[in-house]
């Protein structure tokens, strides 16, 4: 039997003037299990607490009911006071009869009656309590970060500068990402690479930073602290300690038929490339579908060429497995598929191009070395027509397009119009736009100047229709303004294509068991006040892969999830959370559907040998990590059996409770 | 409970600790009125909600049992209260189809900011059980007369 | 066909690769067909016949537990056997099944309730049932004394044989949710009365736990002192129901409609209609599913859509009229 303590709070006048304190102290004396139960004026005070602590010792008590406020507001203050008098934290219920009984009643009768069932029923509950304790784990001191685009390197950096080890993956043969690809940066006209190379080289010279590229997660287990991943290192038959990346082997190649997907497939690259001048590692990869040796077992060209010796035809992919204690998700983004909106003619004609392949073009490395030119010709274009939103901010209903807005189109537009105009001041710039959406640091200071300074021409409206007449494209669109039809017969079109998660998105989403909106974008644990982190624990979020964002966004969130996961591999170990499932192994039918509904992944089975007066012998019972899971309950739902039980919340304190309630 | 009294219904709520159970905080910091008939039991989440709870409580004489959790989208463990509005669903309707009068059990979703959806919701949900009166049918299903 | 199982039987336990069979030999009466595990010496007891109504799937899982045996299924009984393995509860590996051929099973009851008394034996001449009392041979059909199950039949086929002996016969007839449907268009009062007459005859002997495969608890909460509901002595009035609404809800998803619940009940409440009424609300709002139609599903109660139904829908969809 326990002995039991009530502490009735007046709260000065918020609980003292609706309930009769003294009358519930009194009525509580007569509970089973009580041996003390008192009033005071302000038990969250020092000399409340000093009075809890006293009884405690004088009274031997083995728990304590405080009748006070919300315990969302002093439940954690109790729990100190009770340990600091030698109790154990979970051995404290508290009774809210402020929020809800003294505040929302005004009869004093009512009041003091609701006030002692509330108590009757934390006392009901509280012997049912169980000391707890919160179990610990040890931290594996090194994270992965899935990405080497500007988030991943900046989270990298972060995080390796505060000493601790850092694997990136990038899924392609260079990290270096979308911001690689861009010419220049908003809204300060910088040249992108310029900014991003050095950032690469930084991390490429890191000692803590390890740069695995042409790999992808293969699959995932363990949890916070303690993760264990297996990467695949796909072959790309160079030998990446040997090749120097002198790029003879690019030359000799004679396979041209292969799409540069840095240049947004507008040329062609042999079979053996380096993405660009800058990558990093400056290593060649082999694209084996396009190269002649893998093809007809024939050339072997660039492995005569290679002084170094670094072409290794039978090179295999590697899987490498090895612990985390966080992973970052730096996944990034696409321009969604410009194919679908071919109301702006984007399959029938090469001159319509989405934003991304524009950057490409005015690109100094480009296809086109930086040359303005129409792709279809090569020609120089005189009018130049930009349509915005081309798949963002479309209705939940719509058969394509985004629902969200994408938010970088309006400024990167802007960039555009202002290059092209600033180059080549004899090019008509046109904007179709819904919004200009230009909220930032010196944003729309940066727009006026397109239009004020540049001459751009902005017409509020949509394009409705893009034809190929002859070598023009005639655009069609509505300008809302003045109310009337827009005709332009342009030399080139340029799509300001929606950006959507990469492919890769939902994959490892589901590797990570970390939850995602319907759009792929990664959900955060709180929108407003955990933005970096996963609701998994132990995962965090850079960049776009948890919704759109430009650059300077990016690498601030970048560095946002640095201090979320240096944070954590500072500690040695994790305290867990003390209410956690835990499954009665006596009556553990192992049938599994606890599992399924674990929102964490936090329960596996195993055989266990079970010795009970009905059952000796080995049964499959579930087991619960207590590491990982975080206490919602739902798998003692499902536990027909009642094996699976929630400490802190059980089964039989839920019921005692309900009993005191309705007794 | 004293007997003389008018009767009153006796409503337990079953409040996700996230978000109902900060909403009937806030109803009581906004000193938003509901009658003193509902108790609040504080769960982890709307998916602790055992359906033998429900009945715990009817079999123990409660009137009305209502289950407030975070609203769809929202749950604080990701997927805790779609379990939930399935499982109760199940059970409401079961229940319905042996005559139990449908107004004694109630989900609502209430978030911690929704102070005043809470105080609402209770005094509709007492209104309801108030006018179905005392809950005698679940005992007397076991015994004809 | 009991021949042709035996013989196939004697062929497969003469490998030494199974411990036994579990199948059902004669009972006391005419209508008794007795569960057991047969090893090769007593597979002369084996037998097979319109009786056999009963789903052996249960006792598989204390019986292949660590052995390997053979189990006669009918194709009904192929649901639960699939639901218990996908719960692990009987290894799929340890158990040879031959699905046994099925045309729908005979309830005794109904032949003496029949009117038909002095009963001495039974044999099968195709549709036709010849019964020997001691007052003469009676004919009857064998359609007009199926059990009950039977007229709800989930089909010929065997979801989970390794071989099959013997053809099999849909037997359903009309909507199996006839009754429900009817509850569904009382009052809550008639619905109330008709469950209050029911259950009022519940005698709680258990034996529709005992008998349902989804019932197949180590220990059910009903019986473990520890789980705060364990059922005493001095039950109350309302215990009796928590029972039943706890059980139906308990195997809610994972019912596969057998109905051995309804069957095996002494007192004739017709328990499967709970579960039935949860079957049809699952299909009606979460899409068609059918418990133990193959290893491994997910079922609709551990399972969600972003765009389920509220719990309100249960009043749009014509409740507490």
């Amino acid at each position: 039997m326990q002995k039991i303590g009530v502490f009735v709070c007046w709260c000065g006048s918020n609980i003292a003037a609706t309930v009769d304190v003294k009358a519930v102290a009194e009525a509580l004396k007569d509970e089973a299990g009580v041996v003390f139960s008192t009033d005071y004026q302000y038990m969250c005070s020092e000399n409340g607490q000093a009075m809890i602590r006293q009884a405690i010792k004088d009274y031997g008590l083995t728990g304590i009911v405080v009748c006070s406020c919300s315990p969302r507001m002093h439940e954690a203050t109790f729990r100190k006071t009770a340990v600091s008098a030698g109790l154990n934290p979970y051995m404290v219920e508290i009774a809210n009869i402020r929020e809800q009984c003294s505040w929302i009643h005004k009869d004093m009768a009512e009041g003091t009656e609701k006030a002692i069932v509330l108590a009757r029923a934390a006392v009901a509950k509280l012997h049912r309590n169980a000391p707890l304790t919160a179990g610990t784990s040890p931290v594996t001191k090194r994270a992965l970060v899935i990405g080497g685009g500007i988030a991943g390197i900046q989270t990298a950096l972060d995080v390796a500068d505060a000493g601790f080890e850092v694997d990136i993956v990038e899924k392609s043969p260079t990290i270096g990402g979308r911001m690689a690809q861009l010419d220049k940066t908003f809204p300060t006209l910088d040249c992108s690479a310029c900014i991003l190379t050095p950032k690469m080289v930084e991390a490429a010279q890191h000692e803590k930073i390890n740069i695995i590229s042409y790999a992808e997660l293969e699959s995932l287990s363990g949890f916070v602290g303690n993760f264990t991943a297996t990467i695949r290192k796909k072959a790309r038959y160079i030998d990446e300690d040997k090749c120097s990346g002198c790029g003879v082997c690019t030359e000799k190649c004679p396979s041209r038929k292969g799409l540069d997907d840095f240049n947004m497939r507008l040329n062609k690259r042999g079979a053996v490339y380096i993405p660009f001048a800058q990558a990093i590692p400056n290593v060649a990869v082999i694209d084996a579908d396009q190269c002649i040796h893998f093809r007809t077992g024939k050339c072997g060209l660039c492995q005569k060429n290679c002084s170094a010796g670094a072409i290794d035809f039978e090179q295999k992919d590697q899987l490498i497995e090895r612990q985390y204690g966080a992973i970052v998700v730096a996944t990034g983004f696409k321009p969604i598929d410009a194919s679908q909106f071919n109301e702006y003619a984007y399959n029938d004609s090469p001159d319509v191009v989405t934003s991304l392949e524009f950057e490409r073009i005015m690109n100094a490395a480009g296809p086109t070395k930086g040359q303005l030119v129409r792709p279809s010709d090569l020609e120089h274009p005189h009018e130049i027509v930009f349509i915005q939103c081309v798949g963002s901010r479309c209705s939940e209903d719509a058969e394509k397009g985004k629902p969200y807005c994408s938010k970088i189109c309006c400024m990167y537009t802007a960039k555009h119009a202002m290059l092209v105009r600033e180059k080549y001041p004899d090019v008509n710039v046109h904007v179709f736009y819904i919004d200009a959406r230009t909220p930032g640091k010196n944003f729309d200071e940066f727009y006026r100047r397109a239009v004020e300074q540049y001459g751009v021409d902005y017409i509020k409206g949509m394009v409705g229709k893009v034809s190929v007449e002859g070598k023009k494209l005639h655009v069609q669109g509505s300008d809302l303004l003045n109310g009337e039809q827009v005709h332009i017969n342009a030399d080139m079109v340029v799509l300001a294509t929606a950006i959507e998660p990469d492919p890769t998105a939902r994959s490892l989403g589901t590797m990570l068991t970390a939850s995602m909106d319907t759009n792929d974008f990664f959900t955060e644990a709180h929108p407003k006040l955990r933005p970096v982190e996963s609701p998994t624990a132990g995962v965090f979020l850079s960049g776009v892969a948890q919704g759109p964002k430009d650059i300077p966004e990016t690498v601030a969130q970048a560095g946002a999830a640095a201090a979320k996961v240096i944070g954590l591999l500072a500690k040695n170990e994790l305290t867990c959370n003390a209410c956690v499932a835990h499954a009665n192994e006596a009556v553990c039918n192992g049938c599994s559907q606890c599992e399924r509904v674990c929102p964490y992944g936090a329960i596996t089975y195993e055989d266990r040998e079970i010795r009970t007066p009905e059952f000796r012998g080995v049964r499959r019972i579930a087991t619960v990590n207590e590491a990982v899971c975080q206490g919602c309950g739902a798998c003692t739902v499902t536990c027909p059996s009642g094996a699976m039980d929630l400490k802190g919340f059980t089964n039989r304190q839920i019921m005692s409770e309900v009993d005191a309630i309705c007794r | 409970m004293s007997v003389n009294k008018e009767w009153t219904p006796n409503i337990v709520a079953f409040c996700c600790n996230w978000c109902s159970y900060a909403g009937a905080d806030l109803a009581g910091s906004g000193r938003m009125n509901y009658p003193a008939n509902v108790k609040i039991i504080r769960i982890p989440c709307s998916c602790r909600l055992n359906p033998m709870f429900v009945l715990r409580a009817f079999q123990r004489g409660a009137d009305g049992v209502i289950l407030c959790g975070c609203h769809p989208g929202d749950c604080h463990y990701s997927t805790g209260n779609y379990y939930a509005r399935r499982r109760m669903t199940v059970l409401f309707s079961l229940l319905d189809f042996m005559g139990i009068e449908r107004g004694r059990t109630r989900v609502e979703w209430v978030s911690a900011a929704e102070g005043a959806k809470f105080a609402a919701t209770m005094n509709d949900f007492v209104k309801t059980v108030t006018e179905l009166g005392e809950n005698k049918k679940l005992g007397d299903l076991r015994c004809k007369k | 066909m009991q021949e042709m199982i035996v013989n196939r039987l004697r062929e497969l336990l003469a490998s030494g690769d199974y411990a036994g069979v579990i199948g059902w030999s004669k009972g006391e009466t005419p209508f008794d067909r007795t569960p057991g595990l047969f090893t090769e010496k007593d597979l002369d007891r084996l037998c097979y016949d319109s009786f056999c109504g009963s789903n052996l799937s249960k006792y598989l899982i204390a019986n292949a537990k660590d052995k390997k045996v053979i189990a006669l299924l009918k194709p009904c009984d192929c649901y639960s056997f699939n639901q218990m393995c996908t719960e692990h509860r009987i290894q799929r590996e340890n158990v040879y099944v031959i699905g046994v051929g099925c045309k729908g099973k005979i309830d005794g009851e109904k032949i003496r309730n029949g009117g038909i008394k002095g009963i001495t034996g039974v044999s099968e001449e195709g549709d036709l049932l010849k019964i020997e009392t001691l007052y003469g041979e009676k004919e009857i059909s064998r359609k007009d004394v199926l059990l009950d199950k039977c007229l709800s039949c989930k089909g010929k086929e065997h979801k989970c044989a390794d071989e099959v002996i013997g053809e099999s016969e849909d037997t359903s007839v009309g909507n199996k949710y006839e009754l429900v449907e009817k509850l569904d268009a009382m009052t809550p009062e008639e619905r109330f009365e008709f469950w209050r007459g029911e259950l009022s005859k519940c005698i709680r002997c258990n034996a529709c736990r005992n008998a349902c495969p989804a019932c197949s608890c180590i220990k059910c909460v009903f019986d473990n002192p520890k789980s705060g509901v364990e059922n005493k002595a001095a039950a109350d009035d309302f215990e009796e129901n928590l029972f039943h609404i706890i059980r139906a809800y308990h195997v809610a998803g994972r019912c596969t409609d057998c109905g051995e619940c309804s069957r095996a009940c002494p007192q004739g409440i017709p328990l499967h209609l709970l579960n039935r009424k949860i079957i049809k609300d699952i299909n009606e709002l979460y899409g068609d599913y059918q418990a133990g139609e193959e290893i491994g599903q997910r079922h609709p109660l551990t399972d969600f859509t972003f765009e389920d139904d509220e719990p309100s829908v249960v009043e749009r969809r014509g409740g507490g009229k």
